[in-house]
């Protein structure tokens, strides 16, 4: 992935720093922990999230002309700690009240707790007004939110596996095998995804639209990759899937009507098709095998399993509302585009 | 030495949801049309809702959520 567009301090130090060849850098941490300072929400701030990004980059696709060396540099590991704890703590302040709520219902039936939040999941219907309302622009906005997180589909969760034995692990393997298309590239739904960019004239390149995405659409990759990659997280990586999985089918199935309403044709919305059966496979794998196994080999993974289900929810529901908000004034969901990047791509 | 050639079907009953198939390779449908299962695991529909018949597509949540409502008054769902 290239370099983004600097949003602030941090990123603007990442983007300088991480050009050169891999050194100590002292100054770095501080730069970090201002950032958080600073910011009013480390979910939703623009140099935050980004900087986080950049860092968590060094350990997926790497960055264009940065030495992989960097990923252990132990400034930029420092770094990395101080903004994902930060985002960690603010998530947990943000969904406390409505994790004490359900917690006692979910130590009788976690499957049905789990299914008790998602369906009940309130905030706004990104996928209602996309299926009868949205113009062509609106809904090649919400393309270009999700390709961040669709491109690189699955990986985050991932990085659960190794740290699973038994039953909750032969369910995220059997999930996981599905989303990356079961030995068929075709069928991988990262793959899949890029298709319907194509389809709708649109680039399928991994962090070719970054620097358009802002802050609210980032925090979903960046905690998915924060929980998964962390053992101590492993509850929460297994409750956030749910999340993203039992809210999953619905919505998919508003999106590929939308995305034949809007003439972008069947190879645009089968990306979509494909999720909305999917998913109501994967959701229950995931809730009743994935979280439920993993709960009772380790009963106090609950408040955890619960937390990430509910991570998962917040930031969706600030997603969405980033989103209807901008559309209902008339105005784009996206970060303006720099005036010189404007025609790299015809 | 044959006994492993073809790995035995499970059927999984999901409370409230859907039958889990793990194994299935075709599915029989209403009309007597073959519908290949073309994944590992599939969700077949047991509300009878579904606009993916015979395939789950998370419908039976609608209907949940409409028995649970009791300001709606509405016909049995089954």
């Amino acid at each position: 992935m290239r370099l983004p567009r600097p949003r602030g301090p941090l990123s603007s130090h990442l983007v300088t720093l991480l050009r050169e060849p891999v050194r100590r850098d002292r100054a770095l941490d501080d730069v970090a922990a201002t950032a958080v300072r600073e910011a009013e929400t480390v979910l939703a701030d623009e140099d935050v999230q980004l900087g986080l990004l950049i860092v968590q980059e060094l350990s997926h696709d790497g960055l264009d002309g940065v030495d992989d060396g960097w990923e252990r540099s132990p400034d930029v590991v420092s770094a990395r700690a101080v903004l994902e704890d930060a985002v960690e703590a603010e998530l947990r302040a943000e969904v406390a009240p409505a994790v004490q709520q359900i917690l006692a219902e979910a130590r009788r039936d976690p499957a049905t707790a789990i299914f008790a939040l998602t369906d009940d999941a309130e905030g706004p219907s990104l996928a209602g007004h996309l299926q009868r309302l949205a113009t062509r622009r609106e809904l090649e906005e919400f393309l270009v939110h999700r390709s961040i997180l669709q491109l690189r589909e699955a990986d985050g969760h991932t990085w659960l596996i190794p740290r699973l034995t038994g039953r909750p692990k032969a369910a995220l393997v059997e999930v996981q095998s599905d989303e990356y298309g079961g030995g068929r590239l075709e069928r991988m739904h990262a793959h899949m995804y890029a298709d319907t960019l194509l389809a709708a004239g649109l680039d399928p390149e991994y962090g070719r639209y970054l620097d358009q995405v802002p802050a609210t659409t980032l925090a979903l990759h960046t905690t998915a990759r924060m929980f998964g990659q962390q053992r101590r997280l492993r509850g929460a990586t297994a409750g956030h899937l749910a999340g993203v999985e039992a809210t999953s089918s619905m919505p998919n199935r508003r999106v590929a009507a939308a995305v034949r309403r809007l003439g972008l044709g069947d190879r645009a919305a089968a990306y979509f098709d494909e999720h909305v059966v999917a998913d109501a496979v994967h959701e229950q794998v995931v809730v009743r095998d994935l979280c439920g196994g993993l709960v009772e080999q380790e009963p106090a993974l609950l408040e955890d399993v619960v937390f990430g289900v509910l991570s998962c929810l917040l930031l969706d529901a600030r997603m969405a509302t980033a989103v209807l908000d901008a559309w209902e004034t008339g105005s784009s969901s996206l970060l303006a585009e720099q005036p010189d990047r404007l025609g790299a791509v015809g | 030495m044959s006994q492993h050639r073809h790995p035995p079907v499970q059927v999984v009953v999901c409370p409230d949801g859907p039958l889990l198939v793990r194994g299935a390779i075709e599915v029989v449908g209403e009309g007597g049309e073959p519908i290949a299962a073309d994944r590992p695991v599939v969700a077949l529909c047991r509300c009878g809702k579904s606009t993916r018949a015979p395939w789950c597509d998370g419908t039976h949540k609608l209907l949940r959520r409409r028995r649970a409502a009791p300001t709606l008054q509405e016909g049995p769902d089954d």
